[in-house]
């Protein structure tokens, strides 16, 4: 008899094989991690059912078998080890196998020798990201499978990270976009992360098989591998129990299962991991934080009657929904909290409805709505204004504490915190690219332990020994959860612990504040994270400060919204203007309807899918787009964009090949990275030397798509990634010579100690050698280079093409190529920086504020920068860049050592910026981009020393661009109230 | 108006005044190197002492004050530092800091400043930083290191090799259990010692001790059982700090396996070869480029040195040399490129694994730029050019758990044992 246990993050298997090799015997059950109460059951059970006395041969696996098979001196075999045992023995001629698990991915080359590829720290696409989509969207894993059967379209969803999905998922709910539609698009988002993620540049070929839970469960996520991989796996009988099968082929030693057991049994739990202070030192200390914290209140007048002016607040959030209603001294008369069910129209009417029945007297003089469903539920109910949210959440905290220094807002998904400086919004932090560590991951938590949120939370209140779980990104905390509870940590120490970690996220991840003292002593929490106690009681320790936190803590923005549209209504003299009509009528409520439709926008290159919703009354509200084509039917006005001023330029950088003259070959140019800048400079060389030159075009999701397979690192930058699709679209043209050459160096620019490229500019044409298989007769020029040293380069690009090309030049074609590249480049420069200063002189004339875009000279690709650019200048600014001005500044000391060209450009044009008034600046910044952790700082702190705000925009493949429409509009906000800081105070 | 942001803070210098009374701490990268390289700097009246703390203090307070995406090794050693300046063993007004800064392309030319600006916001705007670096990058009065000097500290990174080299490869196999450690610390002292009185940097002293090293360690008794071959291989600082690695070593005597780390000297040499091929790729000053020249020069001279002496010695695998690293490039990756790891890690991979060390991890700062490139992007080229490679890349970084890091390399071993067996039989039969 051969025993196999897989003690997997969310499961416990066992398998028994009789000695001639047969499965006698099988479970699967969950554990919810109580790891060591299921291994004690399970072991019984096998005892009991077996009546073993005797040594078995047995054998331990899974990612949370390790601990417990050392202690109870039980053999372990590798999880992913032990799948290929199993396969070898039951499916020999497999080629690869794909393994989803509950909290892990993994791919096994089995063709040749054999690879196996683990989901590293940066993870996500696993079963515990399909369980939270599915919660996210209130149906079941299984009901999500059944949505997918009906999809029709699927949206783009960040593959790499939960957290970067979900906040995808979520405005797409709130846009109204066919659940069915993103249960596909969620799987194939999976699919997306699996092969960029695991394959890592290895094809997947041949047999394929499926494993794990996802892959057995969810049809539709096989399918969409199938699809992807263009192929048709197979998942086994068993597929569950591969693991525990492979151990139980594996195990050769006998061992006494009744001794371990009674290890188990007995064993006690020796705690390794680090912990932290209590909460709490007493029940004392508690009564007097709850007493404290019971004074910031506000009148609730719910149950009377009232006549008279009233005023509604909505914020529309992204998980949950909020109305208040309040009297003019800012009494609440009717409040409302609960999920939006993925349909907060639907709710908010249902609030309508219910308050013009309760007060029939009172009658709405005005209204306001914030949060990501602003616009949407403003166009269905008309409602009167729309209000950033950082606004209403800073006019609801005055409320509380007239003279608040800082706001933190902690919700469900999102985490908003800003400092308010001479009255206006300043710094505004928001988790949109990183590390939620929010409500709901405590929610999640809760849940996967078995218990309600309140329950859960409320344990923590009195853990004595707090585990330290550090402070990163979900997924990383859940394995460091796993981890404590291997060791035995208590649920109530656990608990804690989450609190604490979620804290230390805000403030060291998203705010990053090195000491209380930065955020000043008044300070407003909020959100509905901060009801919990524990949250509260952490922030309060770990900040060293007593925080104001309102009983409304999560209901600020509708409350804020409230009081916002009062605030306005007075400020206009008790009235509004003349053509708003008025929020719905209760008349017009019993008759409300809407249709939702979704199409995608063909006006240009971003192709954006838009959901359109029609309302009665023939109000609509398109979601989804980018800019304002779609809504006012004609081209947004760019001619103060230079953005898009210098993709036309770039566009005309590039030869008709049908026109090319016989017997030459067509040299093909990748337009991503750093080609951005150099283009201009090749084109015109090669076009000296009689060649036809060819870009590969702009970037778009589809050439993305087609390079994924061959992307190794899957946490590079996004204009990296984006790098390989161009490579494979310069292949299907059937160019000769495909030219991406390495340059560690850029022209010197000399504002800083040297001329360096990033590592990733400078190294990635290695990259895409060492992982591009289909070249075939196509000659690929990665040769280094160095046009910065003028002297030398026309003999070392000499060399090189002689022996890359086999065609040498007389040194003068050379010589005349490359002044003609080093001319072309200039001029290229020139027309950008005429361009800017035209822009400048226009804006200044038109009495419109200039936003300094600034970023790598890639950012003004389009699937890059998603059209960020043509965002802000549809809400009325001028768009620079920040090449457009950093030549005008002269050299100047910064604290870390400039010696990027690309980010000395930065940093003198946050100098100019600092230095004008009139320009803000705007910083993109690409997810995963190493230089820009130091270059962030090094901006703001420019920008700040002489008042200026510094707003930070994070991109990654997919960008959540209401998230970016909240900067934007903050920005404006404090510029309209005019408590910016100018230049030389 | 000035041409000057009032953001910039003016840096503390390390001056001539200071070197009598302050003590200069060091974080701890190698610890053999470095224990041998503290008296080598003693003796010119440095106070120096070497930082060791690890834990998730340490971890929080780097955290707290550096950019959380900035490399781990970069928030490891700040947190090490601001840890110490609270733990009251020394006079906050009386320390100094030290720490290697590349020059190169690579994040690391900033860690000195990202530290500065740790201390300033800790509230140690006081504090002088002092940069190590092969570049004149730094003004600091109050260091002045003798050719003499430095000329010693080179002999102690020879020595350092040397002993990491051989011991590594015994230590496994050794029959006495602790006799290893136990040689290898009494060499320490007698070359601290010798460092202390001014001995052991001439070039007869360093053939003399090399060769000496390899024959103690020869002798200790050895039972040579097969064991699986592990290379740790990577980012320069985390393949030799133990709290940057979470105790790797350690980790892999548990496993029952021999480890082999590469020599700090050979990644010396690959970077100096970096900065000549700059200059030949480039074009550069005649000047500069002779003097490049004579610094190689003088690298392969202790390379070789250290190499042969090894090489007598046919029991030791010996390390290959640099300029034949190169040419196990060719093909696979540009040697112009040595921004961070360059391409000096997919060679040593090749080059390990025809040694025996097939078995391979690779350690990296999650999120590290040069290693997208030198690591992950020529993992699968350097695979098929040698299938037999049984690789792992393991990142780190504050929130990374031992757990899983060790999970996968559980993983690799698994395989490696596999091998190891297939090996054994195969030669059995």
């Amino acid at each position: 008899m051969k025993i196999g246990i897989d003690i997997g993050s969310t499961t416990i298997k066992s398998v028994v094989f009789d000695d001639s090799g047969n499965l006698i015997h099988k479970s699967y059950e969950r554990h919810f991690t109580l790891i060591t109460e299921k291994t004690k059951e399970v072991l019984k059970g096998l005892i009991d059912k077996f009546e073993i006395k005797e040594p078995v041969i047995c054998a331990i696996s899974g990612s949370a078998g390790m601990g417990l098979a050392e202690k109870a001196g039980l053999p372990f075999v590798q999880e992913v080890y032990a799948t290929k045992v199993a396969i070898s023995k039951r499916l020999p001629d497999t080629d690869v196998v794909i393994e989803l698990g509950g909290e892990d991915a993994k791919i096994l080359f089995l063709n040749g020798n054999l690879e196996v590829r683990m989901n590293g720290t940066c993870a996500g696409g696993t079963g515990a990201f399909a369980d939270q989509m599915a919660s996210l969207m209130q149906v079941s894993a299984d009901e999500m499978n059944e949505l997918a059967k009906s999809a029709e379209k699927i949206y783009p969803i960040a593959s790499r990270c939960g957290v970067f999905a979900k906040t995808d998922i979520q405005p797409l709910l709130n846009q109204g976009a066919r659940k069915e539609d993103i249960s596909a698009s969620i799987y194939t988002a999976i699919v997306n992360q699996t092969i960029t993620g695991l394959a890592q540049g290895h094809p997947i070929e041949g047999k394929i098989v499926y494993l794990g839970g996802p892959l057995t469960f969810m049809s539709e996520l096989r399918l969409a591998f199938d699809k992807a991989l263009k192929c048709e796996g197979t998942c086994p009988e068993d597929s569950l129990l591969f693991v525990a099968m492979g151990a139980a082929y594996y195990a050769s030693d006998a061992v006494d299962l009744n001794a371990a057991l009674d290890i188990i049994t007995k064993s006690k739990d020796s705690i390794r991991i680090s912990s932290l202070e209590p909460l709490f030192k007493d029940q004392k200390e508690y009564d007097e934080f709850v007493e404290r914290h019971a004074q910031d209140r506000v009148e609730r007048i719910e149950g009377q009657p009232y006549e008279g002016e009233a005023f509604l607040g909505i914020d529309s959030g992204s998980t949950t929904l909020k109305v208040i209603l309040t009297n003019d001294k800012g009494e609440i008369l009717y409040s409302r909290y609960e999920s939006n069910q993925g349909k907060p129209i639907d709710v908010v009417v249902e609030s309508l409805k219910e308050m013009y029945e309760r007060y029939p007297k009172a009658h709405i003089a005005s209204s306001a709505v914030t949060g990501y469903g602003e616009d949407m539920i403003k166009a269905a109910l008309n409602i009167e204004y729309g209000v950033v949210e950082t606004v209403a959440h800073f006019t609801a905290a005055k409320f509380f504490l007239p003279d608040v220094e800082f706001i933190i807002d902690i919700g469900g998904q999102d985490m908003k915190c800003f400092k308010i400086r001479n009255g206006a919004i300043d710094n505004i932090f928001l988790n949109e690219a990183c590390s939620s560590g929010c409500g709901s991951f405590l929610q999640t938590f809760a849940s996967s332990m078995g218990y309600e949120i309140e329950e859960f939370a409320n344990l923590g209140l009195f853990g004595d020994n707090p585990v330290d779980l550090g402070s990163r990104c979900t997924v990383f905390m859940n394995s460091s959860v796993k981890q404590a509870q291997k060791e035995g940590v208590t649920v109530e120490n656990i608990s804690a612990g989450l609190s604490i970690s979620v804290i230390k996220n805000a403030l060291y991840k998203v705010i990053r504040v090195h000491s209380a003292d930065e955020l000043g002593k008044k300070i407003v929490v909020q959100g509905g994270t901060f009801l919990n106690n524990a949250v509260l009681r952490a922030f309060e320790k770990e900040m060293g400060v007593n925080v104001i936190r309102p009983d409304i803590a999560g209901m600020m923005g509708a409350y804020g919204a409230a009081l916002y549209a009062k605030e306005l209504y007075r400020r206009k003299g008790n009235a509004h203007d003349p053509e708003y009509e008025g929020v719905i009528s209760s008349e017009e409520l019993k008759t409300f309807s809407y249709d939702v439709k979704s199409v995608t926008c063909n006006g240009c290159n971003n192709h954006c899918q838009l959901t359109v919703n029609t309302f009665s009354g023939g109000r609509r509200f398109i979601g989804g787009n980018r800019c304002e084509k779609p809504v006012t039917k004609k081209a947004q006005d760019d001619s103060l964009n230079i953005y898009e001023y210098k993709l036309s330029l770039l566009k005309e950088y590039s030869d008709d090949v049908t026109e090319k003259p016989e017997g030459t070959k067509v040299i093909g140019i990748p337009l991503a990275m750093n080609m951005y800048e150099m283009l201009p400079f090749w084109y015109a060389f090669f076009k000296q030397l009689g060649y036809t030159v060819k870009t590969s075009g702009f970037s778009n999701r589809a050439m993305y798509i087609k390079g994924q397979g061959t992307i190794p690192s899957d946490t590079v930058c996004f204009p990296a990634k984006m790098m390989h699709g161009h490579i494979q679209t310069l292949i299907e043209m059937g160019v000769d010579v495909i030219f991406y050459p390495g340059m560690t160096y850029h022209f010197d620019e000399h504002k800083g100690r040297k001329n360096y490229n990033c590592a990733v500019i400078s190294g990635y044409p290695e990259v895409i050698k060492a992982n591009t298989v289909n070249f075939g007769d196509i000659i690929y020029i990665n040769d280094y280079v160095g046009p910065h040293v003028k002297s030398k380069f026309p003999e070392k690009i000499n060399e090189i093409l002689t022996k890359r090309l086999g065609t040498s030049f007389t040194s003068s074609e050379i010589k005349k190529a490359c002044k003609a590249a080093y001319s072309e480049y200039s001029s290229y420069v020139s027309k950008v920086r005429a361009k800017g200063d035209e822009i400048i002189k226009r804006a200044k004339e038109e009495n419109k504020k200039i936003i300094l875009l600034a970023g790598r000279p890639y950012h003004a690709d389009p699937e890059v920068n998603h059209g960020i650019h043509k965002l802000i200048a549809g809400l009325g600014f001028a768009v620079i860049s920040e090449d457009c001005v950093s030549y005008k500044v002269a050299k100047f000391n910064t604290n870390i050592i400039a010696q990027w060209t690309f980010h000395q450009r930065l940093f003198s044009a946050a100098k100019y910026v600092a230095e004008n008034a009139d320009f803000y600046m705007v910083h993109l910044v690409s997810f995963g981009c190493g230089l820009d952790a130091l270059t962030t700082d090094e901006v703001r702190e420019i920008l700040e020393c002489r008042g200026k705000l510094y707003t930070q925009i994070k991109i990654d493949e997919v960008t959540n661009l209401g998230a970016v429409k909240i900067r934007l509009r903050s920005l404006m906000a404090a510029i309209e109230s005019g408590k910016e800081g100018t230049a030389n105070e | 108006m000035s041409n000057q942001s009032p953001h910039f803070i003016k840096k503390i210098m390390f001056t001539r005044k200071m070197k009598k009374d302050y003590t200069i701490l060091s974080p701890m990268m190698c610890p053999i190197h470095f224990r041998l390289l503290r008296p080598v700097f003693q003796r010119v009246g440095y106070k120096v002492d070497i930082m060791e703390n690890e834990g998730p203090d340490v971890i929080q307070k780097g955290l707290k004050y550096v950019h959380n995406d900035i490399c781990y090794p970069c928030s490891l050693i700040t947190g090490q530092m601001l840890a110490t300046m609270e733990s009251g063993k020394y006079d906050p007004n009386k320390v100094a800091m030290i720490i290697t800064q590349s020059g190169g392309g690579c994040r690391d030319s900033n860690y000195i400043n990202l530290m500065r600006k740790a201390f300033e916001r800790a509230g140690y705007p006081n504090v002088p930083f002092i940069s190590a670096n092969t570049w004149n990058m730094e003004y600091a009065p109050g260091i002045f290191l003798s050719p003499l000097t430095l000329l010693s500290a080179a002999a102690a990174l020879v020595y350092g090799d040397a002993l990491t080299l051989v011991s590594n490869q015994v230590r496994p196999y050794e029959v006495k259990k602790g006799a290893t450690d136990e040689l290898l610390n009494e060499w320490i002292e007698i070359l601290g010692r010798g460092f202390s009185r001014g001995k052991g940097y001439t070039v007869s002293a360093m053939k003399k001790t090399v060769s000496e090293i390899c024959r103690t360690f020869s002798e200790i008794k050895v039972k040579k059982v097969p064991k699986v071959k592990v290379a740790v291989i990577g980012e320069l600082y985390l393949k030799y700090s133990v709290p940057g690695n979470n105790h790797l070593e350690e980790f892999l005597t548990e496993q029952d396996c021999e480890y082999f780390i590469p020599t700090v000297l050979g990644f010396g040499a690959y970077k100096t070869n970096g900065a000549l091929e700059d200059l030949r790729t480039y074009g550069g000053h005649p000047i500069k480029r002779l003097i490049m020249e004579v610094v190689m020069k003088y690298y392969f001279f202790i390379e070789d040195l250290l190499i042969s002496g090894i090489e007598k010695w046919p029991m030791f695998t010996a390390p290959e040399r640099v300029n034949d690293l190169k040419k196990r490039a060719e093909g696979i990756i540009d040697t112009t490129n040595s921004m961070g790891e360059g391409w000096y890690l997919a060679a040593e991979m090749l080059e390990l694994a025809d040694h025996g060390y097939e078995n391979i991890i690779c350690v990296q700062p999650f999120g590290c730029l040069p290693c997208h490139v030198a690591v992950k992007g020529m993992q699968n080229k350097v695979r098929r050019v040698n299938p037999k490679i049984n690789s792992v890349d393991i990142e780190y970084d504050p929130g990374a758990t031992k757990v899983n890091q060790e999970n996968r390399i559980k993983l690799m071993l698994a395989v490696a044992r596999e091998n190891l067996h297939k090996d054994t039989e195969n030669k059995g039969e």
